[in-house]
C-alpha cells in the first residue's frame, strides 16, 4: 500500500486519499495512513500554508466522517472563510458546519466572517454565510446578525430571500425574543410567487405561531390567503418543476396544511373558513402513490385538530380507515397512529374500522402492532367485549415479549369494565393467565383475588377451573399464586359443590393439600408463590380437619427453612398449631369479601395482611359465632383493633395475660390511635322508589367508614347502578368499588359499598348523593341532601 | 424540523451526517452508533418508521445505502420520505445514475447539493432545476478559480 507522499512536493490529493483509506485491508492500516496523513495536515496546518489548506481541510472532514478526531481543523476553516477565494469559502463553511457548533468558543470569530459575507456583492457567498448561519448559530450570534438576515429577508433576490428567511427561523427558535426584528417582514412575503419563498415563509410564520399567541392571534388573518394559495396550487396543475408524480408541490401543500392547523385550532371562525379546501383536499388528492397520501396524511391531522364540522371529521376517519387497508406498510402505521389519537374523541367512526385494525394485530411490524392493540383496547366496550377478548386472547398467545404484561393489564382493565356476567369474568382471566405465563404484572394478580373474593357465587366455580389448569402446569407464577389463594380459601366449597356435568372429575381434599405442597416445594415457585402456597395450606388446615395432621408436618418442616419469610410463616404458624391451637379456625377463616383497591394501587403481595386489616361488613365469615375465652384474647385484641365491628361482641378490656403482644418484638403492630367500638346507630341514607340506602358507621378518630348497603324492594332488577357522592371541602371523600352494579329484585340481594370520609375538624358531617340506575331499562335518578348523620359520626 | 440526518452503508459505515442541533461529538457518535445499529436491524417486512427517544426516524434503502432522518413529533413521516427521495434525484440528477462510490469519493458535493435544499433542517427550495442550478453554477466558479490558480502557478513554473 501507498503512503501519503511527504516530500516537498504538493500535498496528496483529497481522491487519492479515499482511494488509499479504501484499501487499506485491516482496521490496523487504515489507522496508520489516517494517523500519518492527519500529522501531515497538522505540520502543513502550523507552517500556514496557503495554498494548498483547502486541500487539506477538504481531507481533513473526510478523516472526520470515518470518526477520526479533526478538532485541529476548526481554526482553519475559519481562516478559509476569511479567504477571498470562493473555493476557499465553500470548504470552509463546510468544515465551519461540520467541526464547529455552539459549543465551541471558537466558534463566535466566524461571525464577522459572517456579517462580510452576508453583504458581498456575489449571492453565492450570502449564500454561503446563510446557509452556515441557520447550520450553527448560537443565541449571540443571532442577535448580532438578525438585522443583516432580516435585511437580506427583503431582498430582491429570491435566492437569498428564502434562505434568509429559514435563517430567521433558526434564529427565532434560538433566541425567541428576536421575533420582533422580523414579524413585520414576514407578511408580505406570502404575495410572491416563488415557491421557495412560499415554503420558507409558510414555515417561518408556523414557526412564529408555535411560539407566541399574540403572533397566533395576528396571524389568523392570514387564513384565507394560505387557503387561496393552496386552491391555487391544487387547481392550477402548472409548474412541472416543483411536481412529484403529477401532484402540484407536495412540500408546500403539506406545509400550507400545518399552517392552516395552527391557525385553526381552538378558533371557529379560522375552522370554518378552512372546512372547504380541507374537503377540497380530502377528496381530489390522488391516493395511489406515497406523495398524495402524505397530503391526505396531513389534511387528517388539521381535520381532527381544529374545530371543523362532524361530517368533516367522519371523512377523515374514513380517509383513515382507507389507509388501513393500503397494502403500503408505512401508511397503514401512519393511520393507526392517527387513529389512536382520535379514538377517544370520535370513538363511533372509529369502531367501524374495528375488523381491519384487528387484522393489524397480525402485521410483522411491532410498532404496527403496538399501535393496533391500542387501538383495540380503546375500541372495546360492552357490546364488543366478548368477541374482542377473544381476539385479544389470541393475539396474547402469539405476540412478543415486551407486549405480554401491557396486554394482560389493559385485558383486565376492559374486563372489569365491561364484563357481561361474573362467571365469565373469571373464566377469562383465568385463560388470560394460562397464556400469558409470567408476563401479568403483581398487582393484576391481587385484582384477580379481589374479583373472585367479590363473586359469592363463583367461589366453588373458580377454585373448580383453576385446580384443573393447575394440574397440568404449576410454573406459571401469577396462574399459580391466585390459584393458591383461591384453593386455600375455597377449598372445601371445591371439594363440597362439584360441578353437576363433571362427575368424573372429583376432587378429594389429598389432591389439593398435594398440588399445594408440590407447589411449595418446587424449585420453580418464587418466594411470593411458596409463600402463597404455605398460607393456603394453613388456611385448609381447618377446613380439612383430617389433613390438619399432615400440614401441621409441613409447617414444621418448613421452620427450618433457608428463607427467612417462610420460615418465619412457618413457626408462626407451627405455634397456631401447638400453642395456640384453640384460636387457629378463628384466625384462619373465611375471608370478608375484599376491598378490591383499583388495579393502580399495588396491593401488598402477602395476602395474610388482610386478615387483619379488612373490615367486617357482612355476615358472611363465622367471627360473630366464634366467641375466644379469656385466655389468648390479647393476641386478638390487637387483630381487634383493626377489626372494629358495629355490634361489639369482643370484650376490648382484657384482665390477664399470657404474654402481652405489645411489647413482643414478633407481632409489631402500629398501636391504633383511638379506636372506637361503641356502636353508632345506622341511617337510612334514601328510600326511594323502592331503592333503600342504608348506612352503618365505623369510626376510628377522624375517620369515617361508612357500610352502605343498597336493597331493592321493587319487582324489576336495577341495573348500572352507580352511586354518586359529595361532601363539603373541609372534608376528604372516598368511594371504594360497589360489590356490583345490579340489585335483584324483591330484596333477594344487595350492593354493598364502602365510602371512607376524612373530617379533621370534626364538623357536622354533610353529604349530597346522587344515583343513576337503570329500572326496568328506563334510566332512573335520584338526588338527596343527607343532614341527619348521627352526632357520634363526627363528635 | 429535521434534526439530524445519516447516509450509511450496509456495513454500518457512515458516510454523511449532517446535524441540525448541538451536539458533543461523544454524543454525536453515540446516537449514529445506535441509530444505525437500530436500522439495520430491522427487517425488510417492517415500516420506515422507527422511534427513537422523543423523535420519529424515517429511513430508507436505495441500493447500498441507508438515508436517515430524525424529525420531530408534529412532522409528516410520509412527506419526510418523499424530502429523501427528492435528495436521491438530485443526486441522481447531479452525478448521473448515482451510486455509493460517487457519494464516497465526492462528499463534499453531496454535501453542498444537500445545502442548496435544506437548510436549518427544513426544505427550502422545491425546484429540482433551481436547486441544481444552484449547485452548478457554484461549481462552475470553482472551476474558474482553478483554472487561473494553474495558470499562475504555470507562469511561475510551480505547476
Amino acid at each position: 500500500m501507498k503512503f501519503p507522499d511527504l516530500s516537498m512536493s504538493n500535498p496528496v490529493r483529497l481522491r487519492e486519499l479515499i482511494r488509499q483509506i479504501r484499501s487499506a485491508k485491516t482496521a490496523a492500516e487504515e489507522r496508520a495512513v489516517v494517523q500519518k496523513e492527519s500529522a501531515y495536515i497538522r505540520d502543513a496546518f502550523r507552517d500556514e500554508d496557503n495554498t494548498w489548506r483547502c486541500r487539506n481541510v477538504a481531507k481533513l472532514l473526510y478523516i472526520s466522517l470515518l470518526g477520526y478526531p479533526a478538532h485541529f481543523g476548526q481554526l482553519e476553516c475559519l481562516k478559509l472563510i476569511a479567504s477571498t477565494r470562493f473555493t476557499d469559502k465553500r470548504i470552509g463553511y463546510l468544515g465551519a458546519m461540520l467541526l464547529l457548533d455552539e459549543r465551541q468558543d471558537i466558534h463566535v470569530l466566524i461571525t464577522n466572517s459572517l456579517k462580510n459575507d452576508l453583504n458581498n456583492s456575489n449571492e453565492y457567498v450570502a449564500g454561503l454565510a446563510l446557509c452556515a448561519l441557520g447550520t450553527i448559530c448560537s443565541p449571540e450570534m443571532s442577535r448580532d446578525l438578525g438585522g443583516e438576515v432580516e435585511r437580506l429577508m427583503k431582498s430582491a433576490n429570491v435566492y437569498l430571500k428564502k434562505k434568509a428567511i429559514l435563517c430567521a427561523v433558526r434564529i427565532i427558535r434560538k433566541v425567541p425574543e428576536q421575533f420582533d426584528v422580523f414579524q413585520n417582514s414576514v407578511r408580505s412575503l406570502l404575495s410572491e410567487k416563488h415557491h421557495g419563498v412560499l415554503l420558507t415563509a409558510t414555515t417561518l410564520i408556523t414557526e412564529m405561531c408555535q411560539q407566541n399567541t399574540q403572533a397566533l392571534q395576528v396571524f389568523r388573518n392570514l387564513v384565507p390567503n394560505l387557503v387561496r394559495i393552496l386552491k391555487n396550487l391544487i387547481m392550477a396543475g402548472c409548474s412541472p418543476d416543483h411536481d412529484v408524480s403529477g401532484i402540484s408541490d407536495p412540500f408546500l401543500q403539506v406545509h400550507l396544511l400545518r399552517l392552516l392547523r395552527v391557525l385553526g385550532r381552538n378558533d371557529n371562525e379560522a375552522s370554518d373558513s378552512m372546512n372547504d379546501i380541507l374537503a377540497q383536499v380530502s377528496t381530489n388528492t390522488e391516493n395511489s402513490k406515497n406523495v398524495g397520501n402524505a397530503i391526505l396524511y396531513e389534511t387528517v391531522l388539521t381535520i381532527m385538530d381544529i374545530n371543523s364540522e362532524s361530517g368533516l371529521r367522519v371523512l377523515a376517519v374514513n380517509i383513515l380507515g382507507r389507509f388501513l387497508l393500503n397494502t403500503d406498510k408505512n401508511i397503514r402505521y401512519v393511520a393507526l397512529n392517527t387513529l389512536l389519537r382520535v379514538v377517544h374523541a370520535d370513538q363511533n367512526a372509529v369502531q367501524r374500522h374495528r375488523a381491519t385494525i384487528v387484522e393489524c394485530l397480525k402485521d410483522a411490524d411491532v410498532s404496527i402492532k403496538r399501535r393496533a392493540m391500542e387501538l383495540c383496547f380503546a375500541l372495546m366496550n360492552k357490546n364488543n367485549i366478548r368477541t374482542m377478548t377473544d381476539e385479544m386472547l389470541d393475539f396474547l398467545g402469539t405476540c412478543e415479549l415486551e407486549f405480554k404484561s401491557d396486554c394482560t393489564s389493559n385485558m383486565f382493565l376492559a374486563m372489569d369494565r365491561f364484563s357481561p356476567t361474573k362467571q365469565w369474568h373469571v373464566d377469562q382471566m383465568i385463560k388470560v393467565l394460562t397464556t400469558a405465563g409470567n408476563s401479568v404484572r403483581d398487582d393484576i394478580v391481587s385484582s384477580l383475588i379481589g374479583i373472585i373474593s367479590s363473586t359469592p357465587d363463583l367461589y366453588g366455580y373458580a377454585a373448580h377451573q383453576l385446580y384443573k389448569k393447575m394440574q397440568n402446569d404449576i410454573t406459571q407464577q401469577p396462574l399459580v399464586q391466585v390459584a393458591s389463594w383461591t384453593l386455600g380459601e375455597f377449598g372445601d366449597l371445591l371439594v363440597n359443590q362439584q360441578p353437576q356435568n363433571e362427575e368424573n372429575l372429583r376432587v378429594v381434599e389429598i389432591e389439593i393439600i398435594d398440588i399445594l405442597e408440590r407447589i411449595l416445594n418446587s424449585s420453580l415457585s418464587t418466594v411470593i408463590t411458596r409463600e402463597y402456597a404455605i398460607n393456603a395450606l394453613m388456611k385448609l388446615s381447618t377446613r380439612f380437619p383430617n389433613c390438619s395432621d399432615r400440614i401441621q408436618s409441613v409447617m414444621t418442616y418448613y421452620a427450618c427453612n433457608m428463607n427467612l419469610e417462610l420460615q418465619t410463616r412457618a413457626v408462626e404458624y407451627t405455634s397456631l398449631f401447638t400453642k395456640h391451637n384453640i384460636i387457629r379456625s378463628s384466625i384462619v377463616e373465611r375471608m370478608p369479601v375484599l376491598i378490591s383497591n383499583q388495579t393502580s394501587n399495588t396491593n401488598s403481595s402477602e395476602p395474610e395482611e388482610s386478615i387483619i386489616n379488612s373490615k367486617e361488613n357482612s355476615p358472611v365469615n363465622g367471627k360473630h359465632e366464634h366467641v375466644p375465652s379469656d385466655e389468648p384474647i390479647n393476641l386478638v385484641n390487637i387483630l381487634d383493633d383493626h377489626i372494629q365491628t358495629t355490634s361489639g361482641t369482643l370484650n376490648p378490656n382484657h384482665s390477664s395475660s399470657l404474654f402481652n403482644p405489645l411489647e413482643d418484638p414478633l407481632f409489631d403492630f402500629d398501636t391504633p390511635t383511638n379506636p372506637t367500638t361503641k356502636s353508632i346507630p345506622s341511617m337510612t341514607a334514601i328510600d326511594k322508589n323502592g331503592i333503600r340506602m342504608i348506612f352503618t358507621f365505623e369510626r376510628d378518630n377522624t375517620t369515617l367508614t361508612i357500610n352502605s348497603k343498597i336493597t331493592n324492594s321493587t319487582q324489576y332488577s336495577i341495573t348500572n347502578f352507580i352511586f354518586k357522592a359529595a361532601v363539603p371541602k373541609t372534608f376528604n371523600i372516598d368511594l371504594y368499588p360497589a360489590s356490583s352494579t345490579t340489585i335483584p329484585t324483591n330484596n333477594s340481594g344487595d350492593i354493598q359499598q364502602i365510602i371512607k370520609i376524612t373530617n379533621p375538624n370534626r364538623e357536622k358531617i354533610r353529604m349530597r348523593i346522587k344515583l343513576n340506575y337503570q329500572l326496568n331499562n328506563t334510566n332512573m335518578s335520584d338526588e338527596a341532601e343527607l343532614n341527619t348523620f348521627p352526632e357520634q359520626c363526627y363528635n | 424540523m429535521i434534526q439530524f440526518i445519516l447516509l450509511f452503508s450496509r456495513q454500518g459505515k457512515l458516510r454523511l451526517q449532517k446535524w441540525y442541533t448541538s451536539q458533543t461529538d461523544k454524543s454525536k457518535k453515540k446516537i449514529t452508533r445506535e441509530i444505525i445499529a437500530a436500522v439495520l436491524s430491522r427487517k425488510p417486512k417492517m415500516s420506515s418508521f422507527l422511534e427513537w427517544k422523543d423523535l420519529k426516524v424515517v429511513y430508507k434503502r436505495y441500493a447500498s445505502l441507508y438515508f436517515c432522518c430524525a424529525i420531530e413529533q408534529d412532522d409528516n413521516e410520509l412527506l419526510t420520505l418523499e424530502t429523501i427521495h427528492r435528495y436521491v434525484e438530485l443526486l441522481d440528477k447531479y452525478f448521473g445514475s448515482v451510486c455509493e462510490l460517487d457519494i464516497i469519493f465526492n462528499f463534499e458535493k453531496a454535501y453542498f447539493i444537500f445545502d442548496e435544499f435544506i437548510l436549518g433542517g427544513e426544505v427550502q427550495e422545491t425546484s429540482k432545476k433551481s436547486v441544481l442550478k444552484a449547485v452548478n453554477d457554484q461549481d462552475v466558479i470553482q472551476e474558474e478559480e482553478l483554472e487561473e490558480k494553474r495558470s499562475v502557478l504555470e507562469d511561475l513554473g510551480l505547476a
